[in-house]
């Protein structure tokens, strides 16, 4: 009698570890979705800036070069692509400064960031761009000009913030993965982890059309 | 205590019995629970937690092997690793709270021994999981002893 119930107890524990771990499993990956595969880690980082609902299972990943003109011209174009799914895609900023000059830009965003006010700094820095470049060229004064005038930002706090070593970091990883992904121009997309193969906006939105439809 | 138990059937003639039962299952419970922490859900165990496990771990075994036929003389060698468990996993807490300044203790590299991976029901922490478990498994084990054989 005791026997079985010591039997029947260790049965029960060790098959309620399985069906309990196996349930874990699974609702993680229903959770995360996307983010459940192994490379997902790679197009979404957790430092990476985010824009749209926590739980969204499409991932509209973008690395951007603030001093890259397209990918100035992609900001409304994505935030436009991704209204009519708007509770089901998030967008994920990743850093690809490949011009001259362009990380220190990629510093004042994520100092921005740090005084909460990221998006808006962001939307400035791309439509001032052709203010702030010359010749594919940053001109890093001109930009803290326009955003001491036009942002809502704590200038001193924003220059000590800058060399934060936590910036440094978000900057050597996301050039880890471009490398890892072969993003070689600027804005590189993926949905879900899928390139955006050809360029272009049409073939963006299909593509966002495609994963919404295969994650909801 | 009398070395002597009566081996007759029943319940009535195993005094203690179903308390070291429930130390078992205690202490087999917290041993999977900790498994299904790190192998399941992914957090690595703190040089604290580890600690913890090894005193936790042979405690199934130990115990389980107590029951058929029951001998009480386990508690003999069960005590001593619950104790032990029971005093890392107070100091654990203490560091948990921050009565402790985590600079000062063994885990200050590695991972973070007062990292808050799970609350339930609002306040249990892991290391409060442990810390109780040890507890109950401790008192479980002295009433065990204390039993009189017949």
């Amino acid at each position: 009698m005791k026997r079985a119930l010591f039997v029947a107890t260790s049965l029960v524990l060790v098959g309620g570890f399985f069906f309990a771990a196996q349930q874990f499993r699974e609702n993680r990956t229903e959770a995360l979705g996307f983010l459940s595969q192994e490379q997902a880690q790679t197009f979404v980082r957790p430092h990476s800036p985010r824009y749209g609902p926590s739980d969204a299972k499409v991932f509209l990943v973008e690395f951007t070069d603030p001093a890259c003109e397209t990918c100035a011209a992609f900001g409304p174009i994505l935030k436009k692509l991704m209204e009519p799914h708007a509770d089901k895609i998030q967008l994920v900023i990743r850093y690809a400064p490949f011009h001259e000059g362009a990380v220190d830009v990629v510093r004042l965003l994520e100092a921005a960031r740090m005084q909460g006010k990221y998006w808006e700094t962001l939307d400035l820095v791309y439509r001032s761009q052709s203010a702030w470049t010359e010749h594919h060229r940053v001109q890093a004064g001109n930009l803290w000009q326009i955003l001491s005038q036009h942002g809502d930002l704590d200038m001193e706090l924003l220059s000590q913030d800058v060399d934060d070593p936590a910036i440094r970091d978000i900057i050597e990883q996301d050039m880890a993965d471009v490398q890892t992904l072969g993003v070689r121009k600027t804005p590189g997309i993926f949905v879900n982890g899928r390139p955006l193969e050809p360029f272009g906006v049409e073939r963006l939105q299909q593509l966002i059309e495609e994963e919404v439809a295969a994650s909801y | 205590m009398p070395s002597e138990s009566r081996s007759v059937d029943g319940t009535r003639a195993e005094p203690g019995w179903a308390l070291l039962f429930a130390a078992w299952l205690l202490t087999a419970v917290a041993a999977a629970g900790s498994l299904f922490f790190s192998y399941v859900m992914g957090f690595a165990p703190c040089v604290l937690c580890w600690y913890q496990r090894i005193c936790l771990f042979p405690l199934v075994l130990i115990l389980a092997r107590g029951l058929f036929p029951l001998d009480r003389s386990v508690v003999k060698y069960a005590l001593p690793l619950t104790v032990v468990g029971w005093l890392f996993a107070g100091y654990h807490n203490l560091i948990y709270f921050r009565f402790v300044p985590e600079s000062l203790s063994p885990c200050a590299q590695g991972v973070s021994c007062s990292e808050e991976y799970v609350k339930l029901l609002g306040f249990l922490s892991i290391p409060m999981m442990s810390w109780l478990a040890f507890t109950i498994t401790a008192l479980l084990l002295v009433l065990v002893q204390r039993r009189p054989s017949s």
